[in-house]
Parts: structure tokens; C-alpha cells; sequence
């Protein structure tokens, strides 16, 4: 059997400034995907910029530096109604938490990251439902189908992801 | 997946206050996090100025996407219009024929209105429309229910506008920014609209729940009972809603607190009217 070849194999990989910003420049792509012209009367879909925001740290480990989840949620309150600071604060807790994970756990399978990144995205969902939505709002059932829909949307965050990283190069 | 031994930092020194900085920034994240919703807890049109300088750019790419949807939506639309266009003539006619009789009492009844009013001297404020546009995207990630409009400062659009659309109450302006503005829907969990009922007059409160449909609150403290199929329109108490206005039909019956379903759900095939406040708005005291 013939092993796969890249299509460019002596192509000049990404300079290096560019490479780096492409993590970036998805998942703040991916967070402004409220732009699309729908209105919804009520919230489901999944926050794109957060799966995107997981799949990055856990796929691809040095490709966003460890303070990065602040700048990019700024930019997610921006864009996504909840009142700025949630996504600040809620994406930096789940960086610090999957590196609490990732040092007990350092040998992982996709299955692993699924379950991390789930548990971390219901989270954020949950924190957003509380700090912006009032106590009394009876949004309980539509927070446990968007939970769902953005537990489900994970592997194709992360398909996103490891093709990008794949353009990207070996030594980005 | 193998762990990834990129942790060791080595002997360079540089390296290691490097990887200690990434983690103290990281860190810091979390306080400024936590600060930046005390803020805007305490004061949520503090960060409106970031928040439409985004919607600036956003707004316009929103815009165009709309348009191209509306353009595919309307094919379809128009092939079923080709073909159903002589049997919808025909009901429309006959519509036409049955509510003749119904128009000229209407019409017997405005004279009557307009005759009334001016023997007993009544002044009505006329409502201004400032402009209309059309609500092109929405939070539809978050639990706040805003909207954003294709028109903003430059159009004359300001904060605490009434919007309308075709079959009811939109929502109010809550941010402007040179193109684009924040409309606050009614099924907003934060938003309260004063209302009456259409049958006898009794004032209530519609207040979004967060799930698409409203709560229709009477004020009264005495035990009033909704039937199911009660109309509430805005009643122009506060004065920024003109009074009239299409808000929702209650969906069971109840007492004292009922649901109701609103009667505009906005989309962005629709246009939407930014009216100006049905009374002026008092300039802030310090201003």
C-alpha cells in the first residue's frame, strides 16, 4: 500500500508569526459566528469560539499560550450578548482546569478529550445561564438542549481543528 | 495521545520566567474576568461603546449574508406563487367579498371615533417613525435575547426607541453605534413591557421568561383570571411604547400569572420600524 504523500511535499511551511496566529484567527472567526442572519427566539446553538477555543488546547497543546482564553473571550462578550467579563472569566477557569486535568492525565484518547471538553463547555454554559440570565427564568430545558447540541458539536470543532493544524505545518 | 514533554523548561532562565509568566497571565485572566462582570454588573451600558464598535463590523457582513438568504428563500416563494397564484386570487376574492360588509362598519366606526374625539377635545401624539431596517442578526448563542439592526446613529436611531414590526412589538433600542444598533426583544428575560388587555382594558405587565414565550403579570393585587386567547397590547404607561401596539395572546388559562406567546417573531425577512419614544425622554438630571 502506498503511504499518503502530502499534495506539496517540498512546499515552504507557514513563517512562523503566521502559524501562530491562525489558532487565533479561527477561533475568533469561530466565536463571531452569532453573524449569521438568523434571529433566534430562543438559545441554542452551540458557542463556536469555545469549542473551537477546546479543541485547540486539547489537540494541539502549544498552539494557543496559556493566557490566551482571556483576550479571546473578551472578543466572544464582544459579539455574544452575555454581559463582558463571563466568557473572560469562564474560558480562563477552563484553561487553568484542563491543565489541573492534563497534569493527572497525561495519556490521552479522543474519547478523553470529548469527555474534558463536554464537561468544560456544559460548565460554561451553565456559569453563562447563571450570570446572565436571572434565577427565576424557567430556561432549564432549552440549557440542557443546548448543552447537548454543543456536547455533540465537539468532534467537528475538533475535525476543524486538525485540519487546520495539518495546513499549518509540523513546525509551527 | 503521548503527553507532550514541553513542560521541562531546561536551564535557560529566560524559558522558565517565560513559562511562569504565561501561567501568572493566565491567572490574572480569571481576576480580570471576575472584575470586568462586577462592572458590568453594576453598570451594563458601560462596555456598549466595545460592544457596538464589534457590531460595526459585524453588522454589515450580517447584512449581506440576510440579503443572500432572503434571495434563496424567495425562489422557492416564487415557483409556488407561479403555480398557486389563480386558486389564491380566488379565496382572496371571495375574502374580499366577505369582508366588505365588515370594512364599512369599521369604516361607520372610525368616523364615529374621529368624531367623538374631537367633540371631546383629545389630542393624540402623532407617532414619528425615525426609520426602518431590518433586524439581521441575534445572540443565539446566549440567554440574553438581543437583536441587532441595520441602522444606527447616523440614521437618527437612539437608545430607548420603540421597534415595531409587521405583526407586533419587536423590542426596544438599548446600544447605538454608527451603523448598527441593539434591539432588546420582548421575550428577553430583563424585559418588562407595560400592557392592557384588548377586551376590557385590564393593565398588566409583559415580561420575557427567556424561553420565547412571555409572562403576562396582572398589577392588580386582586384575582384576575386570564382566559385563554386574551389579546394585550401595549398600554403607553411609561411612555415609550406608543399605545396599541400587538404584544401577545395569552396561551392557558391562569390567574394572577399566565403564559403568552408573542405575536412578532422576528425574522430577517421582515422589516422593522425604530420609532421615536411615544413621549420625549426627560434629559438625565446632571447632564
Amino acid at each position: 500500500m502506498i503511504p499518503p504523500v502530502a499534495a506539496k511535499p517540498f512546499a515552504e511551511p507557514l513563517p512562523p508569526g503566521r502559524a501562530r496566529a491562525i489558532p487565533w484567527a479561527s477561533v475568533v472567526a469561530a466565536s463571531a459566528i452569532t453573524a449569521v442572519p438568523v434571529i433566534a427566539t430562543v438559545p441554542l446553538m452551540p458557542p463556536a469560539g469555545l469549542l473551537m477555543l477546546l479543541a485547540w488546547r486539547l489537540l494541539a497543546r502549544f498552539s494557543l499560550r496559556p493566557w490566551a482564553a482571556a483576550p479571546l473571550g473578551f472578543w466572544d462578550d464582544l459579539v455574544s450578548g452575555q454581559p463582558l467579563g463571563s466568557a473572560v472569566l469562564l474560558w480562563s477557569l477552563c484553561f487553568l482546569a484542563i491543565e489541573a486535568v492534563e497534569a493527572r492525565m497525561p495519556f490521552r484518547t479522543f474519547w478523553h478529550d470529548w469527555l474534558i471538553a463536554g464537561a468544560a463547555s456544559a460548565l460554561c454554559l451553565i456559569g453563562g445561564r447563571l450570570i446572565a440570565v436571572p434565577w427565576a427564568a424557567p430556561v432549564g430545558p432549552l440549557l440542557a438542549a443546548q448543552v447537548v447540541a454543543t456536547v455533540l458539536c465537539f468532534p467537528l470543532a475538533a475535525r476543524a481543528v486538525a485540519w487546520i493544524d495539518r495546513r499549518r505545518g509540523p513546525h509551527a | 495521545m503521548a503527553p507532550v514533554r514541553d513542560r521541562r523548561t531546561g536551564f535557560s532562565r529566560r524559558r522558565q520566567y517565560g513559562v511562569f509568566l504565561g501561567y501568572v497571565l493566565a491567572v490574572a485572566g480569571v481576576v480580570v474576568g471576575a472584575a470586568l462582570l462586577v462592572l458590568s454588573a453594576f453598570d451594563p451600558p458601560l462596555f456598549a461603546g466595545f460592544r457596538m464598535a464589534a457590531a460595526t463590523v459585524t453588522t454589515p457582513v450580517s447584512s449581506v449574508l440576510a440579503t443572500g438568504g432572503r434571495v434563496i428563500a424567495s425562489i422557492p416563494e416564487a415557483i409556488s406563487d407561479h403555480f398557486a397564484v389563480r386558486a389564491r386570487n380566488g379565496a382572496m376574492a371571495e375574502q374580499l367579498k366577505a369582508q366588505a360588509a365588515v370594512l364599512t362598519r369599521a369604516r361607520v366606526i372610525a368616523y364615529d371615533n374621529r368624531r367623538l374625539r374631537a367633540l371631546l377635545g383629545l389630542r393624540d401624539r402623532a407617532r414619528t417613525p425615525v426609520v426602518t431596517a431590518r433586524l439581521v442578526s441575534s445572540t443565539a448563542t446566549s440567554g440574553r435575547r438581543f437583536a441587532l439592526i441595520n441602522a444606527g446613529r447616523f440614521e437618527g436611531v437612539r437608545p430607548g426607541m420603540p421597534v415595531l414590526g409587521p405583526a407586533g412589538l419587536v423590542g426596544r433600542i438599548v446600544e447605538t453605534g454608527p451603523n448598527a444598533a441593539r434591539v432588546l426583544l420582548v421575550v428577553d428575560p430583563e424585559s418588562i413591557v407595560p400592557v392592557r388587555r384588548t377586551r376590557d382594558g385590564a393593565p398588566a405587565i409583559a415580561a420575557g421568561r427567556g424561553d420565547g414565550s412571555l409572562d403576562i403579570r396582572s398589577v392588580y393585587t386582586t384575582n384576575v383570571r386570564f382566559r385563554t386567547g386574551d389579546l394585550f397590547v401595549t398600554s403607553g404607561t411609561g411612555g415609550l411604547y406608543p399605545p396599541g401596539i400587538p404584544v401577545a395572546r395569552v396561551t392557558r388559562p391562569g390567574a394572577d400569572t399566565v403564559e403568552a406567546r408573542p405575536f412578532s417573531t422576528p425574522d430577517t425577512l421582515d422589516f422593522a420600524t425604530v420609532e421615536a419614544p411615544f413621549m420625549p425622554i426627560p434629559a438625565e438630571p446632571g447632564r
